[in-house]
């Protein structure tokens, strides 16, 4: 790891603080003449909650998909654990243990709740084509650990009763908490949220607070984009904030909900809009 | 609430599944004793022909979605490959059964690997220009080894020494069936398998799957791999069974008819691709008497049926898997 630090010529900010897991910089996406990240710079500090807040087009989902892998960044790099994961596909981020989920909901639709989940431990497992074909002891013996891992994930959201059920046919809320289970299925080291608790109604989005701090607890750290206000300020340690591509303010919540900046960019014309 | 109630269900289903699966492997297997006539039993053997065809382009289409118009050609690699070797140097059937299979799968592998990111019609109209691009290299007769419009002929019966001569309709039919039962046992061994399960998820939302570790490009080419080296089987049974091979069998209209195979089963579905292919290949022989008229009904029934089932006359049924009743049975699950 060390030397990967030191080939990528960052030692400085990486080996500091020990305590970043994932870290931008600079990082800038381009569409056509739109600037849609203009220079983020970004630290998620190991064990904690994050969220990125900004009015709708501030640029925050893509964020997401450069860091994911889904979109290739422009300019910047982008570092996970202190190692270079800039330009990696998404399958391969994901083997470096970082998992996400999408705003809007994006599951194996057609398969089981309980074969969505399977399907994220993907690649925590390795049986080939003709352990599997022959159906081999090895594949089999994995085969069930997986299941394994995919039941308690169920169980830990809460719909170990609906396994079997195809995931189109389960209720709104219930698919964003498979979609989690299904990224929490391969064992993240950084889970990425993208709007978790939109659609979802007050209670819900209560018991998505509750769930995310209980989760907290595993060795794990939380990144999410957010628009409700009460959850932010329920579970965020650090808040970043964006509009129009650049990053205007971050800091604790409680700082960052005081920001004259940040109420005139984002939560004054949210206010206004509500009332 | 009723959850104890539907697992029992779902376990009924599975044990009717099994005798059901016992059945027809029954009937399959005494079909010949019962019937004597050979025309019925060469009409099965092209059953199983279609059905081998049918199950390796589901892996291709309806298992990972990849709209492939091309199949056959993947058919004739396999048939012109046993053809050209057994009769250049006499090499025996059964030899020639796996390296068909290899070629067809390296063919697949060279020509797709570049054209693997497109999606949906894109692939389509890419897969029906490699599929043409077969059956006219084979009717301009490169080198002088495929005979032209000709074709290749004087294949020999497979055989193993004197012990095994599959010389007969009644053999073939138990040498094409015999494959085709191997190759379900495989596909459903696969069906609930991590790598099963990673097609179906590409087939479902390309993104998602991306997202949740899956290399996309990786489980798309061995779907193709996978799928024409099954199609090079099925070619190289059919051209020991016919003793020729010409281009016309490999037609663009045959790609289509393996089309409707797997639409008319339905996307993924096992059982689904012997609905198909019987449709396919019984139909023209029952509407004989009407043979001017037997694409009008087909036609006016794929529609009907597109109205009726979009899903296929026997989708995939998802719920309890496979694995666990095994894992039951080995007493190891506290599930």
């Amino acid at each position: 790891m060390k030397n990967q630090i030191e080939e990528n010529g960052n030692k400085t900010i990486s080996s500091i603080d020990r305590e970043i897991v994932l870290e931008t910089n600079k990082l800038t996406k381009r569409f056509g003449g739109l600037v849609a990240v203009n220079q983020i710079d970004l630290k998620v500090s190991k064990g904690k909650i994050s969220s990125i807040i900004g009015p709708n087009g501030a640029g925050k989902t893509t964020v997401f998909n450069v860091i994911t892998g889904i979109y290739q960044p422009d300019d910047g790099q982008y570092f996970f654990k202190g190692e270079k994961i800039s330009n990696l596909k998404p399958h391969q981020i994901l083997s470096k243990g970082i998992a996400r989920t999408f705003q809007n909901i994006r599951l194996f639709k057609g398969m089981t709740c309980l074969e969505n989940v399977m399907s994220g431990q993907h690649a925590r497992s390795k049986s080939g084509i003709w352990p599997s074909i022959f159906r081999l002891p090895s594949q089999t013996l994995e085969e069930k650990k997986i299941q394994e891992i995919a039941e308690r994930r169920l169980k830990q959201v809460g719909l170990s009763d609906h396994k079997y059920e195809l995931a189109k046919n389960i209720a709104y809320g219930s698919q964003r908490m498979l979609e989690i289970a299904r990224a929490l299925a391969s064992n993240p080291d950084l889970l990425i949220l993208d709007e978790p608790s939109s659609g979802l109604n007050d209670k819900e989005s209560e018991d998505l607070v509750n769930f995310l701090n209980e989760l907290i607890k595993e060795d794990l750290t939380i990144l999410l984009i957010e628009h409700d206000m009460n959850v932010v300020m329920g579970i965020s340690d650090w808040v970043t904030v964006m509009d129009e591509g650049k990053k205007i303010a971050e800091g604790k919540p409680e700082e960052v909900y005081s920001n004259p900046i940040v109420i005139e960019a984002y939560l004054g014309k949210e206010e206004e809009e509500e009332n | 609430m009723n959850i104890n109630n539907k697992t029992s269900q779902s376990a009924g289903i599975k044990i009717t599944n099994n005798w059901f699966a016992i059945l027809v492997s029954l009937l399959f297997l005494l079909f010949p004793l019962v019937i004597k006539n050979n025309y019925f039993i060469d009409v099965a053997f092209f059953f199983g022909i279609y059905t081998l065809l049918g199950l390796s382009l589901n892996i291709v289409l309806g298992e990972v979605g990849l709209f492939d118009l091309g199949h056959m050609g993947f058919a004739a690699i396999g048939a012109y490959t046993t053809a050209i070797l057994n009769t250049s140097f006499g090499i025996p059937i059964f030899v020639l059964l796996p390296i068909s299979a290899i070629a067809a799968a390296i063919f697949a592998y060279l020509v797709t690997s570049p054209i693997i990111h497109l999606r949906g019609d894109y692939l389509c109209i890419v897969t029906i220009g490699m599929g043409e691009i077969v059956r006219l290299t084979l009717i301009n007769n490169p080198f002088g080894i495929t005979g032209g419009p000709n074709g290749v002929f004087g294949i020999d019966f497979p055989s193993i020494g004197n012990l095994l001569i599959i010389d007969n309709s009644v053999k073939f039919y138990y040498f094409i069936w015999v494959a085709v039962g191997l190759t379900v046992l495989a596909l459903i061994h696969l069906q609930d398998s991590r790598i099963g399960r990673a097609w179906n998820c590409i087939r479902e939302d390309i993104i998602a799957a991306e997202a949740s570790g899956i290399d996309v490009r990786y489980y798309k080419l061995l779907a193709f791999v996978l799928g024409a080296a099954l199609a090079g089987v099925a070619g190289s049974i059919y051209a020991s069974k016919l003793m020729i091979v010409s281009p016309e069998s490999f037609s663009f209209m045959e790609s289509c008819m393996l089309f409707c195979i797997v639409l008319i089963g339905g996307m993924g579905s096992i059982p689904g691709i012997f609905i198909g292919a019987a449709a396919i290949s019984l139909f023209p022989e029952i509407f004989q008497t009407f043979a001017q008229y037997r694409m009008l009904i087909f036609g006016a029934a794929l529609v009907l049926m597109m109205m009726f089932r979009p899903g296929g006359v026997w989708p995939r049924k998802r719920g309890k898997l496979s694995t666990e009743s095994m894992l039951i049975k080995a007493g190891k699950s506290e599930i």
